[in-house]
């Protein structure tokens, strides 16, 4: 716990630091701002069911800035993971634009990689390693040698480098969850997202992760699109908490959690903050019924 | 909580907390090996051994009790005959010749097959021809194509590998579309975040992710094939004068040689039996089992 609080108040940041931070290359904070990573605008999406076409969120907007942990929280049927399989390039938009580095967002591409909640989302036929080698390889962005070399970097990061030539059905939920984090920073996307990835985890091992993963962000900074259902969950991973409400998605409210770790769970400040998300959340529920 | 409680049932008592230090474990060993008559007890070959030296010795028996060579040889008259068959070298021969049809047959339909599926999962069109062509063709006899490939293709082996063709395609088809359908739909969204797509797709995520389901096509395929040979050998082995196993056996009842067509029998059993435990098993050693998709 004590890397923990003593790299909270580097947490505490102001979301604009860029990911070249870590190499140590801090970019001037302008009054405005850096102009956004990823920006979503405007995006309806729908889904077709047999008998008709189901609107999942209507005109979202938000913007994601460099090395910010930018959650996405609504109760079930907001859109959340629909808008995240949308800027993956899963699901075209049918109005409003995604958009990455200025650049529309046309499809699945490996500068978005994304961790699902499934465990099945490692291929079973290839061992830890080769999984984390598997998208370096598959976008060809490198060779075999050095796939191999960084994907046992990453391993050693999060912890799994002697279960390298293990395959993934030897790994309980929270490693195999840890493979899958290593094979998307490995790639180092420009934005990884991240589909309630600790959501069919054990309360003890989804607290463990969380830790891990803010670790993670200290060390790298990288950009983060986190959809979760839990209140508490988004107040401790996320820097800022986009707010949705369901049927269909809609933004509600953006807030900024930067001061909350592990840490701080229980105390005054994040109670409050979490009574006022579940305010905003639930409140048209006793108006509407 | 009291209120839950049956009425006149104490509150539970209020007990003393405690905690222990722990000591560092020194007992017995965490693990043990097993005793070595389990160990032997769970190699497969070993129950599957004793499987058929039991089926040979009541095979002899009731041989033994019926006593007539020419409607049941004994077990150990039609091992007899199998190891003069195969020292003259007339079994070889004519296993090499069923086995070289076989491979052929087997090898185009399996291609087709994948051709098919591939077609299957990238469009529409695709899967409607596939659903259609199997649901008409799948129930269709191979050997009640013989007379039609006769017709099309002559006497020789290309009426052969025709029928072989259409005993392996489609359940082959089927069977590995049911699989490519059951692949999750999160490994083929990883797949496509990667930038996979068109046939590199089809054979880095659909196909090994779908292997149970192959395997167990070809399986099924292999064995089509086989009985499919030997029945249409049977009709009519003697392709340009050339006959496999079926055309031996057919060949020897015949001519009463009732031991030879046991000798000929055995031996489509026990190739059959070979391929599936050191072919298709090994395959699933070396895969699905190691990749724990298959028990």
């Amino acid at each position: 716990m004590t890397t923990a609080t003593a790299t909270a108040a580097l947490r505490t940041a102001p979301p604009f630091a860029s990911v070249a931070a870590s190499a140590a290359a801090a970019v001037p904070v302008a009054a405005a701002g850096p102009a956004p990573l990823l920006q979503v605008e405007g995006v309806s999406l729908e889904y077709r069911t047999p008998e008709r076409v189901v609107r999942a969120t209507h005109r979202v907007s938000f913007d994601v800035h460099a090395a910010e942990r930018f959650v996405l929280l609504g109760p079930s049927g907001c859109g959340k993971s629909t808008l995240l399989k949308a800027v993956a390039g899963f699901i075209p938009p049918v109005e409003g634009e995604v958009r990455l580095d200025g650049r529309a967002v046309r499809g699945p591409g490996p500068d978005r990689i994304v961790v699902f909640q499934e465990f099945d989302q490692l291929p079973p036929w290839k061992t830890v390693k080769q999984n984390v080698m598997f998208p370096l390889l598959a976008s060809r962005s490198l060779g075999r040698r050095e796939a191999e070399a960084r994907a046992l970097h990453w391993l050693d990061r999060v912890g799994l480098a002697k279960f390298a030539d293990v395959h993934p059905h030897q790994l309980s939920g929270g490693m195999k969850q840890r493979v899958a984090i290593a094979r998307a920073l490995a790639m180092q996307p420009r934005v990884l997202l991240m589909d309630e990835p600790f959501a069919a985890l054990d309360a003890l091992t989804r607290r463990r992760m969380q830790e891990e993963l803010l670790a993670l962000w200290d060390e790298v900074r990288f950009t983060l699109l986190f959809v979760t259902h839990s209140i508490e969950e988004a107040l401790v991973v996320g820097s800022r908490i986009a707010l949705l409400s369901p049927h269909p998605g809609r933004m509600r409210a953006e807030i900024n959690s930067h001061a909350f770790d592990l840490a701080s769970l229980g105390s005054d400040a994040f109670q409050a903050t979490a009574q006022r998300i579940h305010r905003l959340l639930f409140e048209h529920e006793g108006a509407t019924q | 909580m009291s209120a839950v409680l049956p009425t006149g049932a104490a509150a539970p008592p209020v007990r003393p907390e405690y905690e222990r230090p722990l000591a560092p474990w020194t007992g017995t060993a965490v693990e043990r090996p097993l005793p070595w008559a389990t160990r032997l007890w769970s190699q497969g070959w070993l129950r599957k051994g004793l499987i058929l030296a039991v089926l040979a010795l009541l095979w002899e028996l009731l041989a033994r009790w019926q006593d007539n060579d020419l409607l049941l040889p004994t077990f150990g008259a039609t091992a007899q005959a199998l190891a003069q068959g195969i020292a003259s070298g007339e079994l070889v021969g004519k296993t090499a010749i069923s086995l070289s049809v076989l491979l052929k047959g087997y090898a185009a339909g399996v291609g087709l097959a994948f051709a098919l599926t591939t077609l299957a999962v990238s469009t529409r069109i695709g899967r409607d021809l596939l659903g259609t062509l199997t649901s008409m063709f799948n129930p269709l006899p191979a050997i009640a194509l013989l007379p039609l490939a006769l017709l099309w293709f002559g006497l020789g082996q290309g009426s052969l590998v025709f029928v072989l063709i259409h005993s392996v395609l489609w359940p082959l088809a089927l069977n590995t579309y049911a699989g490519f359908q059951g692949v999750p739909e999160t490994l083929r969204m990883a797949g496509r975040n990667y930038g996979l797509t068109g046939l590199r797709y089809v054979l880095q995520i659909l196909v090994p992710a779908a292997l149970p389901a192959i395997l167990s096509g070809l399986k099924i395929g292999w064995a089509f094939a086989w009985r499919t040979l030997i029945a249409a050998e049977l009709v009519f082995g003697a392709s340009s004068g050339r006959g496999g196993l079926g055309w031996y056996i057919f060949q020897n009842r015949n001519e009463l040689y009732t031991d030879r067509v046991f000798a000929g029998l055995a031996l489509v059993v026990l190739i059959g039996l070979a391929v599936e435990s050191l072919g298709f098993a090994t395959l699933e050693r070396v895969t699905v089992r190691r990749w724990g998709q298959q028990r």
